[in-house]
């Protein structure tokens, strides 16, 4: 069976899925690094707290009556997304800004310091287990059959990797082609020197950290749909593995994130088809530090001149 | 019409509608987060999910967050005395009511309780906090003319003060190893605080050892637990398995975790910062994922159980009925206490933690020493004036490693039990967290920093809870409040022109 097609074309399918997830929050570690050059480490918190949002509009609507499954996503996906973002730029703007002219070292302490502290803000909030709901799309078609081994994509799967090839389009037109995007790849090249000629350094970075909180959080609530169980820790590893995509990938280059995750997507999923499931993190890691290794720049990225 | 008050600070006549705007828009995005994770809970009721609404207390953060910023919108205008009239009685109000019920006995007291905004202890005793630390910094504002201190001014003072406890050190280093070794002979020590001095040292122990990689080498490692776990394995194996005893594995366990600190360390070392630290991390969680899954060799999520005491340096056991072996008691002859073992690991993990503190103070008179912290100023000098980068890092991380090796042996010596739980990236970052409050590179702010973040929630059992969210606060407000460290310190290892002699001036 681990020898057919189908089983290939299945896991395929798993990869690019679990891919477009990683992709979509890594695309906010690549952009904060592109622009102010530091880690944030709180950034699967985000998404973690993109996906309690999530569950709790989806509950709220329940209890409304709004059943059209169409509607109620656009809802959530516009609530959570709106929140999340405040989430985002209020880390940005508490935590962060006042750091901006600091060592390296204590911007990434702050954002270790952040990401312990909100996980165990949701933790106390929302206690500590599981939060499993029940699934909101179901069905898909069949893709592919072989000796009686159907491959099906399901709409849910469909959806995820529609609304994150959508994302993409339009979070890549707003960086090439709008005033925004301009100022962020200004900053992105000199701080300094951006600022001089009238770009406003502080907002750019802010609506950074608010795209970036925005994607997260899609990416907290396509996790919560697709495997449909979160707790408040999902955010660690999350983050970690979407970090390695972004790095992977080419840090600070928006489409390098993307192929970054889709990529980690695939090895995880393989992984864990053709060899075993629990050592997928480990696959994980370990490519992670044979990247840096022998391609610190990434696939895409670009050298790193360092000057004296 | 403005009025100067001082040489540069200008008291600009108080705009009350921009002070409103701007205090309503605190108020709304404090609304905007509070609503959804703090307004609704998600319970977990039989056939499904329920949500819980807790609506008053968004309300109540909300009015919090529009009266604090309205108090540091005055002290930034220069305008402290309503703040600094406010603020007193409103903490004095709010701790008469918290203890109510010890001034007024339960049955008035739980009518007192009433008034206060959340009926959480801990949230309310924040809440205090931060009425306290208005009314400080109003005072401050009085008397400064000043809302708070610049960066700039903060730096020079908090070195002054990091300056004057290492000074402090000298005298208070001798002091606090007299009151360590005679603390289990005190009236006062029970096994409770016996325990909890062990607990304090074995971070104390640790906070050295990865003092010594992020400190004087300035390598961010996030994953110093996986050496911990090394140690704390290496021992229990070869204790369970080989019936090795403790003074044995002891060497073999710290070398273990060396050893796996030099393998690691080997190929990541030359990056950089921030790609250093998240490669560590990697590393700590795949230790831990392999502790967790390689069944057949660490028992998996079940742990090894049984891990032996230690005896007394192999010539006498810790036992009622020792058997062949001398017993304890019977050695010295004294009566069979259960509490001498404990006084015993007391005794031998501060003996281990002194050799890790004396080590790391010889070692940076040392060559090698100088090296590293010169390593962390400036890597590109370093590497022109011909130290090897890479082999100096790597013996830092080694030997970083290899102390947590022992730390981990004691741990597993200790509890009798260890699983990869007690060895998660919390554990790592609750290390480096002692590190950086004590000020990267101070010793004695390391154990202020272990007392302080270790000791003191042992205390507060019932805030256990509540531990890892102060944590990451404190640490997050620690960076805001000096970037350095809290306690750092760092006069120059060596000097051009002596001590006393500022470079420059005449010799």
């Amino acid at each position: 069976m681990q020898h057919s097609f189908a089983y290939f074309l299945d896991q395929l399918i798993n990869g690019l899925t679990l891919g477009s997830i990683y992709g979509l929050i890594a695309i906010g570690y690549t952009m904060v690094y592109g622009i102010i050059g530091m880690i944030n480490f709180a950034h699967g918190e985000i998404f973690m707290i993109g996906a309690f949002i999530s569950i709790i509009t989806f509950l709220l609507l329940g209890m409304a009556g709004v059943t059209w499954v169409p509607l109620a996503l656009i809802i959530v996906l516009v609530v959570a997304m709106t929140l999340t973002a405040i989430y985002g730029w209020t880390l940005e703007r508490v935590a962060y800004r006042p750091l901006r002219r600091s060592p390296r070292l204590a911007a990434l302490i702050t954002a270790i310091g952040m990401s312990i502290f909100l996980q165990n803000y949701v933790q106390l909030l929302q206690s500590a287990r599981n939060k499993p709901m029940q699934p909101v799309i179901s069905g898909g078609v069949q893709v592919f059959e072989q000796q009686g081994y159907v491959v099906s994509l399901s709409y849910m799967q469909m959806i995820i990797m529609v609304v994150t090839v959508a994302l993409m389009g339009i979070f890549t037109t707003v960086i090439v082609r709008t005033t925004l995007g301009r100022a962020q790849r200004a900053c992105e090249q000199d701080r300094d020197m951006a600022a001089l000629i009238g770009v406003n350094v502080d907002r750019t970075i802010s609506l950074t950290f608010i795209m970036g909180a925005a994607l997260a959080s899609v990416a907290g609530l396509m996790f919560l749909l697709y495997y449909g169980v979160i707790d408040f820790y999902i955010g660690f590893l999350a983050g970690i593995k979407a970090f390695t995509a972004a790095v992977l990938g080419g840090i600070g280059s928006l489409p390098g994130a993307m192929l970054g995750g889709l990529l980690i997507g695939l090895i995880e999923a393989f992984w864990s088809g053709y060899f075993t499931v629990e050592y997928k993190d480990v696959a994980a890691f370990s490519i992670l530090v044979l990247v840096l290794i022998f391609r610190p720049t990434g696939l895409l990225g670009k050298p790193d001149i360092e000057k004296v | 019409m403005a009025v100067a008050v001082a040489e540069d600070i200008v008291v600009r006549p108080l705009n009350m509608a921009a002070l409103v705007r701007e205090a309503s828009i605190t108020a709304l995005v404090v609304f905007a987060l509070a609503i959804s994770l703090v307004g609704f809970q998600v319970l977990d009721v039989p056939g499904g999910l329920a949500i819980r609404t807790r609506f008053v207390d968004v309300g109540m953060v909300m009015v919090l967050a529009f009266f604090g910023r309205v108090a540091l919108i005055l002290l930034r205008e220069h305008r402290p005395r309503p703040v600094l009239i406010v603020t007193p009685v409103l903490a004095a109000i709010m701790l008469v009511l918290l203890l109510s019920e010890t001034f007024f006995g339960v049955e008035t007291g739980s009518v007192l309780k009433q008034f206060l905004p959340f009926q959480d202890p801990v949230v309310l005793w924040g809440v205090l906090l931060v009425t306290i630390v208005l009314a400080v910094r109003s005072a401050y504002a009085h008397t400064h003319m000043n809302s708070s201190m610049t960066l700039e001014e903060r730096e020079v003072r908090m070195d002054q003060i990091g300056a004057g406890v290492q000074r402090a050190a000298r005298l208070l280093g001798p002091v606090l190893l007299l009151f360590a070794i005679t603390l289990p002979f005190m009236p006062f020590a029970d096994r409770r605080l016996l325990d909890i001095g062990i607990l304090v040292l074995t971070y104390v122990m640790l906070g050295w050892g990865l003092n010594i990689v992020v400190g004087l080498a300035g390598l961010l490692d996030l994953g110093y637990v996986a050496f911990y776990a090394v140690g704390a394995y290496s021992f229990a194996l070869l204790a369970t398995q080989m019936d090795v005893s403790f003074w044995v594995a002891l060497p073999f366990a710290g070398l273990m975790a060396g050893l796996a600190g030099v393998i690691l360390g080997f190929p990541v070392l030359r990056l950089r910062g921030d790609y250093l630290a998240i490669v560590t991390l990697g590393f700590g969680e795949m230790v831990r994922v392999i502790l967790l899954n390689w069944y057949s060799f660490t028992n998996g999520p079940d742990g090894i159980s049984g891990i032996p005491r230690p005896s007394f340096f192999g010539f006498a056991e810790f036992r009622r009925n020792a058997g062949d072996t001398t017993a304890f008691h019977d050695m010295f002859g004294l009566e069979f206490a259960s509490v001498h073992r404990i006084i015993f690991m007391f005794y031998l993990i501060l003996g281990m933690a002194l050799i890790v503190n004396v080590f790391t103070m010889r070692i940076r008179k040392l060559p090698i020493g100088r090296a590293w912290e010169a390593l962390r100023e400036d890597e590109t000098a370093c590497r022109s004036l011909g130290i090897n980068p890479r082999n100096t890092k790597l013996t830092a991380f080694g030997i970083g490693a290899m102390f947590a090796g022992f730390a981990g042996s004691f741990f597993a010596t200790r509890q009798g039990f260890i699983s990869p739980e007690s060895f998660t990236f919390i554990e790592s970052a609750v290390i480096l967290a002692i590190v950086v409050l004590g000020g990267f590179g101070s010793q004695v702010g390391v154990v202020i920093a272990a007392v302080l973040l270790i000791g003191l929630p042992e205390f507060f059992r019932d805030l256990q809870q509540y531990r890892m969210l102060a944590f990451g606060l404190a640490m997050v407000l620690i960076m805001l409040w000096r970037p350095a460290g809290l306690l750092a310190h760092r006069e120059p290892t060596l000097r051009l022109f002596g001590r006393n002699k500022k470079p420059g001036t005449s010799s």
